[in-house]
């Protein structure tokens, strides 16, 4: 084990634990998961003033230590000694927001009364000066028996006195004593006792946040405000992106380019530029537009919009069966259904969660874009259908349409059938508003390009090589092509009689297995598919899109659209799905519904696009 | 003047005198009660939702709640003058 001493960040949610926590370790975070549950552990390094190295690491918020959530549970277990994989801290960072002292005293009572030693970040006293709220700091160490420092996680403040008196607390003595004694309500009314006691005066002045809501929350207003707030959104994932994407794309085949140019031909440079160049090139490309979509659902979360939004969606939620709590996890599940699925921890009842796991999966999730920017790239006219709105973009607004419409009606019948029963309503805090603050939001984006980057180099890496070897084995006899001879050619051919009634060709049935393991391996495969069959000459100068238009009829591609607006092609959401559902139960009946949805989908799409003549 | 808090006007600022507590689930109890809900707090309904002004966006103390009309009814209040 490590010796170097284990400091915890705790605090109630929204209290800008988070943002204390990146201020005080910097860009040189660690993220990984707690064993045997998929709650994710952040950790960092700081140095004392002395020069001590200190472990931090980020808890996720919470009300009490009675959990109600496995994320609650995570923390109760990690400040008792208790918790699988984390050693006891030797010291405590509470974080209590200045503005809602009333509650987060309440909490912090709770771990004050554990005996670690135990230093209170006092944060957000801007804030709370801002809305005429003066707080005693020394009134409040007295009554809580802990140092108390003024911070804004923002900004500088208190950060060097905070880590002061941190480098004195790790050297205390720990008095454990057993949590949660004392009644909560009892609790609740002591906090709020002293919450008064340290406030020294409070001017009545409208809020910020206040002002804001009678817009955001107005009745007529704050509809449209979402749905504008939307189709910016995913109008930008298009617009955007171009530049950086041409810049991706043009690197990529040069780097093929150069491959031809060093590596003599045969089997290597044939793996290189086919296998992995065309391959993982063709996914990395999207990472701009993924980018842009975690870019607005970091701002959106880091605002405090999102829940403004959730309270919006709430009636149209309890309409299907869901409520206003599920929104969360379903926008998340834009970006990605794994960690929309891991948020579905939040919410409490148990039919309610499992609800929105099953439809988690219809969200277009980011993985999905590459497959439906390289299909409306080629098929749909780049051109506009007035006042600044491209009907390239509006496609694109119109299959995440479809996949909402359709996990709305799913939950409906849900919700009316397996996971039928009492529900719980919504009920939730709505934070302050806060500008975000750039940092934060670029740290979040570096993480989840590292995660995609790790993904375009191994899963995909792998799966597009191996792609490529039973494409390109056994060689094709005179007279056949590469796709017909070679082992994966057989398989989609076994495929394709399935497929070939919704129209689906033979690459596509080929696609498809590979895009098992991933969505996006989906583009990768066609491009490998289409590059192993070319001639050396036409490789260079055919990018994928233009092979597409040649080979693909219209109605062809929009049914390959609406296959992936429903099909539950993804490895990783099935086994998160497994292991939030603790069983095989719900996942294997999430791919057999998601998989019918599907074909039905792509089936339908292609007769009628059939029968108008597109 | 007693009235339930899904009848109290918006902006009204009152005070909780009674919640029903054993109309509500354990779980939502104690949900509530982390919320801040508690007798004696200062309480105020600011805003309704699109669809039947439900739920409700209800200042608890020092912090802003959502919580649906229905829950609402178990919570009596008094306006404050």
């Amino acid at each position: 084990m490590t010796s170097i001493p284990l400091v915890a960040v705790v605090g109630n949610p929204n209290a800008g634990k988070s943002a204390l926590f990146n201020k005080l370790t910097g860009a040189r975070q660690k993220v990984g998961n707690y064993p045997g549950v998929t709650v994710e552990r952040k950790s960092g390094r700081l140095s004392l003033p002395d020069g001590r190295p200190v472990e931090l690491v980020d808890l996720p918020g919470a009300y009490s230590l009675d959990p109600s959530s496995p994320d609650e549970a995570v923390t109760r277990d990690v400040v008792v000694g208790k918790q699988q994989g984390e050693r006891l801290p030797d010291a405590l960072l509470l974080v209590i927001d200045a503005t809602n002292l009333d509650n987060h005293l309440r909490f912090a009572l709770q771990i004050i009364a554990l005996g670690l030693p135990t230093v209170v970040a006092l944060n957000m006293v801007d804030l709370a000066e801002r809305d005429g709220l003066i707080i005693d700091a020394a009134a409040l160490e007295r009554e809580l028996g802990v140092p108390v420092i003024e911070t804004v996680a923002v900004r500088r403040r208190g950060v060097d006195e905070l880590k002061l008196e941190l480098s004195t607390a790790i050297g205390s003595a720990r008095r454990i004593r057993s949590a949660g004694e004392e009644d909560f309500v009892a609790l609740q009314r002591r906090a709020r006792a002293i919450a008064a006691a340290a406030t020294v005066s409070e001017t009545a002045t409208r809020r910020w946040s206040a002002r804001l809501d009678v817009i955001a929350l107005h009745p007529l207003l704050g509809p449209l405000i979402f749905t504008a707030i939307m189709f910016v959104m995913f109008q930008a994932v298009f617009a955007w992106s171009q530049a950086p994407v041409a810049l991706i794309e043009a690197a990529v085949s040069a780097a093929q380019q150069a491959v031809v140019a060093a590596v003599p031909e045969g089997f290597l440079q044939s793996m290189l530029v086919d296998g992995v160049l065309a391959g993982v090139g063709s996914v990395v490309v999207f990472l701009p537009q993924i980018l842009i979509l975690f870019l607005f659902i970091l701002l959106l979360e880091t605002t405090g919009y999102m829940v403004r939004a959730a309270f919006l969606m709430d009636r149209l939620m309890a309409r299907v069966g869901l409520s206003g709590h599920a929104f969360i996890p379903l926008l998340s599940s834009f970006a990605c259904a794994v960690p929309g699925i891991m948020a579905t921890r939040t919410i409490e009842d148990p039919k309610h969660r499992l609800t929105t796991i099953m439809i988690a999966p219809l969200m277009t999730c980011s993985a999905r874009l590459p497959v439906y920017a390289i299909i409306i790239g080629a098929f749909i006219p780049a051109r506009s259908v007035g006042s600044g709105i491209g009907l390239q973009g509006l496609v694109l607004f119109g299959l995440y349409v479809i996949g909402i419409v359709g996990a709305l009606l799913a939950a409906l019948v849900l919700s009316r059938t397996v996971a039928k029963g009492n529900h719980q309503g919504f009920m939730m805090e709505m934070p302050k508003y806060q500008l975000p603050h750039p940092r934060d939001i670029l740290l979040g984006l570096w993480q989840r390009a590292i995660i995609f980057l790790k993904r375009a180099g191994t899963i995909i890496l792998v799966s597009t090589i191996i792609l490529w070897a039973l494409l390109s084995f056994p060689q094709p006899r005179a007279g056949e092509t590469a796709l017909d001879s070679s082992i994966a050619g057989k398989i989609a051919s076994g495929l394709e009689v399935v497929m070939r009634p919704v129209g689906f060709n033979h690459e596509i049935s080929l696609a498809l297995i590979p895009a098992m393991a991933a969505r996006e391996v989906a583009v990768s495969a066609l491009a490998t598919a289409y590059s192993v069959q070319q001639s050396d000459d036409a490789k260079a100068e055919q990018s994928l899109t233009s092979q597409l238009r040649g080979r693909w009829s219209l109605p062809t591609a929009l049914a390959f659209l609406a296959w992936f607006v429903f099909a539950p092609q993804c490895l990783s959401t099935i086994a998160v799905a497994r292991r939030e559902t603790n069983g095989w139960r719900w996942p294997a009946f999430m791919l057999v519904y998601l998989f019918a949805l599907a074909y039905i989908a792509a089936g339908a799409t292609f007769w009628v696009a059939t029968f108008l003549g597109l | 003047m007693t009235v339930r808090l899904d009848q109290l006007p918006f902006r009204t600022p009152a005070t909780v005198t009674d919640v029903r507590w054993t109309a509500l689930t354990p779980a939502e109890a104690s949900r509530l009660r982390n919320l801040g809900l508690d007798e004696g707090v200062r309480i105020e309904a600011l805003h309704g939702g699109p669809i039947g002004r439900d739920p409700l966006a209800v200042r608890i103390g020092r912090m802003t709640v959502a919580i649906r009309r229905a829950h609402a009814q178990t919570i009596s209040v008094e306006a404050t003058q």
